[in-house]
């Protein structure tokens, strides 16, 4: 592991440097809708990371992921918001955001551990089905509890400060080399800031001896146990974690949105967010920032650019394909594509076959059978005894 | 006690129409080891190919063109797509049929539009009434069909030379290999199956009293996941048990809504999880699902 680590980090080094100096300067350079559409890459990211830990490094699948995006969203608006404001009538503890953002993390973390004790129980597919009805339970909650939620209207999301320093459009005015900063160039850092730590977070995690040990546990749990991993607890860490990344990117999603509706922590998040892991090759950090940037970004660039893209219709006007539609078939494809060519992930793609021997192995088949990427063509299906 | 018994004998029939969807999920998770996202797109794909066929070819022809078209479609893409990443781990597999189901869904989607599309059934609206009891006739058909069916297939199962097979390569594919079944073909029939059940079941969740197909029908076919899942995947009898259960629960949850007002609106649609969780607290493999062994 750490010597694959050194290997990536030779030549990647220098590039993930650029990549965050460029990401520094972009409010300097792009207009609002590219902020916006890279905030929402950011929330996605952050969630994406928690996710490839809990379903690709240990090998739980999850659908409940917006369920606990949507635990952190709510809680950041319970904890910063004031009462009876604005169009609901929701309550609220006026606390500090900052407070309130790392109450509502850990608020989804607590959500986590305890749902803990039934996806500890659960195995593989039973666990993925289980979560489905974590996801339609916490959307009828979000609806009926309308003294929390607002109900079907959501509620508004207090904007974010920091020592008094207020991220809204221009309380205090701030202007840095002829660019106002408002919300969204103020945002934007606090965004970039997340991302980064969530990343290294999520990088030593899987990396250090936690992964290793979560990585057995994929593999096979006897084994893992016979090495002295204490298996329920660690599934029960792992998805406290996950659940605290996927809170993380519900504050953060409430913060770009600025009113939160429960439609929108629907399956069809969760499902996104499995694409994003998906895309970018499962237990990959990295991977899962290029496919939650890939995820989340098309079919807002699409709809962008609807116009001058000739296959799109707009969207509402009938005949042709419209853009949200046309960024579902994209992503839709791209799952299918990657699981039947590139188990590893689009990045194995251009990194050459070199790399192929380290796609996550399967998960059910014992680590001792040799290259797992690529299974002997006459190997019976795969059968869990 | 009339609206008591009603609702019983509704939530049955309908329990037996998502018993043929956990009947088709059991089916492929036997043969294939993957749980089918995509069967909502399935029973949807079946439903429009015979509301856009009835008004040419009557509803007989076009509910078996409907249905065939379906299996083609499930058997095709266990055959084109699922077949290739065979021998990875389930979970994988499973993520394919997530990605599958978008392409459909999304597909299916830009062709109904906003529309509302009639099935053409030839039951409509009609009431049947057993004494005291009313009931459409459109449930008492999907009834006595459901039962055809499943009796059928429960005896096709048991007793035929390809039942035999299918189970022998269930229990042990690569014994079965050896003793002269085709995997890959038993694999591509469970799929017809399914994909045949997944469109009868689909014309009977879009008759009345519901209002027909518009592009989120299939998500009612979602309700026959907790169905599946609290029968146990891998048994043939839970997958008809865990059906009537659902369907009872939903039928008497929305039956009952105004008793039960204080657990908030909508509570049909999050009764079955509800059910299916508590279920899988105290049976983690369902209620007549194979224990996983662990063996080293």
């Amino acid at each position: 592991m750490s010597k694959r680590m050194a290997a990536l980090r030779r030549p990647g080094s220098l590039a993930l440097v650029a990549l965050w100096v460029v990401a520094l300067l972009v409010p300097f350079f792009l207009e609002a809708f590219w902020l916006q559409t890279g905030l929402f890459a950011m929330a996605a990211i952050i969630g994406a990371i928690g996710l490839t830990i809990l379903t690709g490094t240990t090998g739980q699948l999850s659908l409940a992921h917006a369920f606990f995006a949507a635990v952190g969203a709510y809680g950041y608006c319970y904890f910063a918001g004031t009462s009876g404001l604005g169009v609901s009538s929701a309550t609220g503890l006026n606390l500090p955001p900052l407070l309130a953002m790392v109450l509502a993390v850990a608020l989804s973390g607590v959500a986590g551990a305890i749902y803990s004790p039934i996806s500890g129980r659960l195995r593989g597919i039973y666990l993925g089905i289980a979560s489905i009805g974590l996801v339609f339970i916490g959307q009828h909650i979000l609806f009926n509890a309308a003294g929390l939620t607002g109900g079907f209207n959501g509620r508004d999301a207090e904007p974010f400060s920091l020592l008094g320093f207020s991220f809204t459009q221009t309380d205090p005015e701030l202007v840095i080399a002829g660019v106002q900063f408002t919300e969204l160039e103020r945002l934007w850092y606090l965004g970039i800031l997340l991302v980064l730590l969530a990343y290294h977070y999520g990088r030593h995690l899987v990396d250090g001896r936690p992964g290793r040990a979560l990585e057995t546990v994929r593999d096979s749990e006897v084994a893992a146990a016979v090495m002295g991993v204490d298996v329920t607890r660690y599934k029960a860490a792992v998805f406290t974690v996950s659940s605290m990344y996927a809170g993380l990117s519900g504050v953060l999603l409430a913060l770009i949105f600025n009113r939160i509706v429960p439609e929108s922590f629907g399956l069809n998040l969760s499902v996104e967010f499995l694409a994003m892991i998906v895309i970018g090759g499962l237990g990959s950090v990295r991977g899962a920032v290029l496919g939650a940037a890939f995820v989340s970004m098309l079919p807002k660039l699409l709809d962008h650019y609807s116009d001058s893209l000739p296959f799109l219709a707009t969207a509402g006007a009938g005949g042709g394909v419209e853009p949200g539609q046309a960024a579902r078939f994209a992503f839709g494809a791209a799952i299918v594509a990657v699981l039947v060519f590139a188990p590893g992930g689009i990045g194995t793609l251009w990194h050459g076959s070199r790399r192929k021997d380290k796609a996550p192995p399967d998960t059910t088949r014992p680590p001792a059978t040799g290259s797992p990427a690529r299974p002997a063509p006459s190997t019976p299906k795969e059968r869990s005894t | 006690m009339t609206q008591f018994v009603e609702l019983l004998i509704n939530g049955i029939s309908l329990g037996f129409v998502y018993a043929l969807l956990a009947l088709g999920f059991v089916m492929i998770f036997k043969s294939t080891r993957v749980i089918n996202f995509a069967h909502g797109s399935v029973v949807l794909l079946g439903a429009f190919l015979i509301a856009k066929l009835a008004g040419e070819l009557g509803f007989v022809l076009a509910a078996l063109v409907g249905v065939a078209g379906a299996a083609l479609a499930a058997a095709l893409l266990y055959l084109v797509i699922l077949r290739r990443v065979r021998g990875r781990a389930a979970d994988t597999v499973t993520i394919a049929t997530i990605g599958i189901d978008i392409l459909l869904a999304t597909e299916l989607a830009r062709q109904i539009g906003q529309e509302v599309l009639n099935i053409g059934d030839p039951w409509g609206s009609k009431v049947v009434r057993f004494g005291d009891f009313a009931m459409p006739e459109a449930r008492v058909a999907a009834a006595v069909v459901a039962l055809v069916l499943l009796g059928g297939f429960v005896a096709a199962f048991k007793f035929s030379p390809w039942g035999v097979a299918m189970r022998a390569s269930a229990e042990d594919g690569e014994a079965g290999a050896l003793m002269g079944i085709r995997l890959t073909r038993m694999a591509a029939g469970a799929w017809f199956i399914a994909g045949a059940l997944a469109a009868v079941g689909g014309i009977f969740l879009t008759t009345f009293p519901t209002p027909g197909i518009d592009r989120t029908s299939g998500l009612a076919a979602l309700s026959a996941f907790p169905a599946a899942i609290l029968g146990g995947l891998d048994s043939v009898a839970g997958a008809v048990v865990g059906g009537l259960i659902i369907g009872v629960v939903v039928t008497m949850s929305a039956g009952y809504q105004d008793e039960m007002s204080f657990l908030g609106r909508g509570l049909s649609q999050v009764a079955p999880y509800v059910v299916m969780v508590l279920v899988l607290l105290a049976r983690p493999s369902g209620l007549f699902g194979t224990r996983e062994l662990t063996r080293v």
